[in-house]
């Protein structure tokens, strides 16, 4: 008995080392360090005025509503697509196959799929060749609101399409075959029993796509030139260009604590989770 | 009803998937035109793959990006592992769900948070950017997702076989050599492969901690799309594809071995970070 007692302990410790080290060093402390940053000011001495300009100046007030605006935006957009798509693949057969081909897309670099849309939305790209057609005429398409919402949405189907698919396929179809039998109709059994029954992965679906929506500050650049600002936008900017690290840290302090609202708003019930 | 239904049903999944596909066939497809901008294919040529076989710097930054994938996937899986067979023996509830939450933040927290900690923690440490801080970057973000990808595995493993290894005679490092390593090896290696596409795949991070330098393809593509339509990349990108290809069917191919269906869930909202 105490060999035992002495292999657990002894044994759990070497393991947790270098794994500790981790934690320590790239959990928490850049954690810390971005908090303790965001009371610096410019000029290297200890203030609270980045919060109190972040709080006061109506341009980084606007930038965060905007910013969470157009997450909301991408995040309804990515759900609209997505659902359909995951619900109906449950229906396919050789479904391994098709879900293979929808986790495909994200295995290719972000910025490779950004920059195709640079070539698809420019002046002479296939969208204002086919508004020609349809006798619309060539639009600016490139660097607007709508390009970055539509590119951003692009990105992140996969990514909310995945955890409702996993939801839908895990619904015992006795269940559906019940409420068909007690006189539901196909609406209703969507709408009051397949919906529901799935809404873990909606949940997860809308944690993947909102917070990294907020931060995806390379499409804004790529795509909505400089005209859409998003926090992660801000914080680059404040980080690369104006070296305004203080700023850029109360930023980053802000997105996380949104980023932890999220998460507590979509986190709710986990049941579906256990089967392994 | 369900006839019709699978009609709409069919025509709906051809319109997604044409959706999710057609940039990318786009992007392909004006790798072949003779022209200089992704409009109006002109004429059938190779010459955009010569130029990007002759551009010794993106052929350098190509061997870069590979090495800190092949490296830092190597360390996170070795240390993710470690983490994982701690993980397991932790019997307190309590203190596993602590060690689990921490080991999530980096997976949840958004890119951009990432690359700026670490930029003002290597700023603190007084460590030069560069290869080395984009390397051990790489390394701290992918430890995570080799955790999350070993420990269900660790937890299929039927412990009854420890006590027969040990009732045997076997010492602890038999016992994990010998017992352990070689039921968990097929999640190992899908945590290698998890390892390096993150590494591949990652630009946001890599942007903050690489300094001037030293670039990673990712870095380089977008200071080149900035600059607008370089058809070279466009070529870049065709080639990027298939080894996507080849690497996911690499990667299937080592998950059929594992029995674990949580992978693939995990993959879902995982991997954004």
């Amino acid at each position: 008995m105490k060999k035992v007692t002495t292999l657990t302990k002894t044994n759990r410790l070497p393991y947790f080392s270098l794994y500790f080290l981790w934690i320590g060093l790239f959990v928490i402390a850049p954690v810390a360090l971005i908090v303790y940053q965001s009371f610096f000011g410019i000029d290297h001495s200890l203030t609270l005025n980045n919060y109190r300009t972040y709080l006061s100046s109506s341009v980084y007030l606007r930038m965060t509503f905007n910013s969470f605006w157009f997450a909301f935006l991408i995040t309804a957009l990515t759900l609209a697509i997505s659902y359909p798509t995951a619900y109906f693949l449950t229906k396919l057969e050789h479904r391994q196959l098709w879900i293979l081909l929808i986790i495909l897309p994200t295995w290719i670099n972000l910025l490779l799929k950004a920059y195709a849309f640079i070539g698809i939305f420019s002046q002479s790209g296939s969208v204002n060749n086919f508004l020609t057609f349809i006798g619309v005429g060539p639009q600016q398409l490139l660097f607007t609101n709508t390009s970055f919402i539509l590119v951003a949405a692009y990105i992140q189907i996969p990514f909310m399409i995945l955890p409702i698919y996993n939801s839908l396929v895990d619904i015992d179809p006795a269940i559906i075959n019940a409420s068909h039998d007690l006189g539901a109709n196909n609406f209703q059994t969507l709408w009051r029993v397949i919906f529901p029954m799935s809404i873990n992965g909606v949940r997860s679906g809308v944690q993947a796509v909102f917070i990294p929506s907020l931060s995806l500050f390379m499409i804004t650049r790529l795509i909505g030139g400089n005209k859409v600002i998003t926090l992660g936008t801000a914080i680059e900017e404040h980080f690369m260009t104006t070296m305004n690290w203080g700023m850029g840290s109360t930023i980053g302090v802000v997105l996380i604590i949104i980023m932890f609202i999220t998460m507590a708003l979509t986190a709710g019930g986990r049941k579906g989770k256990a089967k392994s | 009803m369900t006839e019709k239904k699978h009609w709409l049903g069919r025509v709906y999944l051809v319109f997604a998937f044409a959706l999710l596909y057609l940039p990318i066939f786009y992007l392909i497809f004006y790798s072949f035109s003779t022209g200089k901008s992704m409009s109006n294919f002109k004429g059938f040529t190779f010459s955009h793959y010569q130029t990007l076989f002759s551009d010794s710097r993106l052929i350098v930054i190509v061997l870069d990006t590979l090495i800190v994938a092949v490296l830092s996937s190597l360390v996170a899986t070795i240390i993710g592992t470690m983490g994982a067979l701690g993980i397991y023996r932790v019997q307190n509830k309590h203190w596993r769900n602590l060690i689990l939450s921490l080991n999530n933040i980096l997976m949840v927290s958004p890119d951009v948070i990432i690359g700026a900690s670490f930029l003002i923690l290597f700023t603190a440490l007084g460590v030069t950017l560069g290869f080395g801080s984009v390397l051990v970057s790489h390394i701290a973000f992918s430890i995570p997702i080799v955790v999350l990808l070993v420990l269900p595995r660790l937890r299929e493993m039927d412990a009854t076989m420890i006590d027969a290894a040990r009732d045997l005679g076997a010492n602890s490092w038999q016992i994990l050599s010998q017992v352990i390593l070689p039921f968990i090896l097929p999640s190992v290696f899908s945590g290698y492969f998890m390892a390096f596409t993150y590494s591949l795949d990652d630009f946001a991070v890599t942007f903050f901690v690489t300094g001037n330098g030293f670039a990673t393809l990712s870095v380089e593509i977008y200071s080149r799309a900035r600059q607008g339509i370089n058809l070279e990349i466009n070529a870049l990108s065709a080639l990027m594809f298939v080894f996507s290809i080849v690497l996911i069917v690499g990667y299937y191919f080592i998950n059929h071995y594992t029995q674990s269906r949580r992978i693939k869930r995990q993959r879902g909202g995982a991997y954004l970070k």
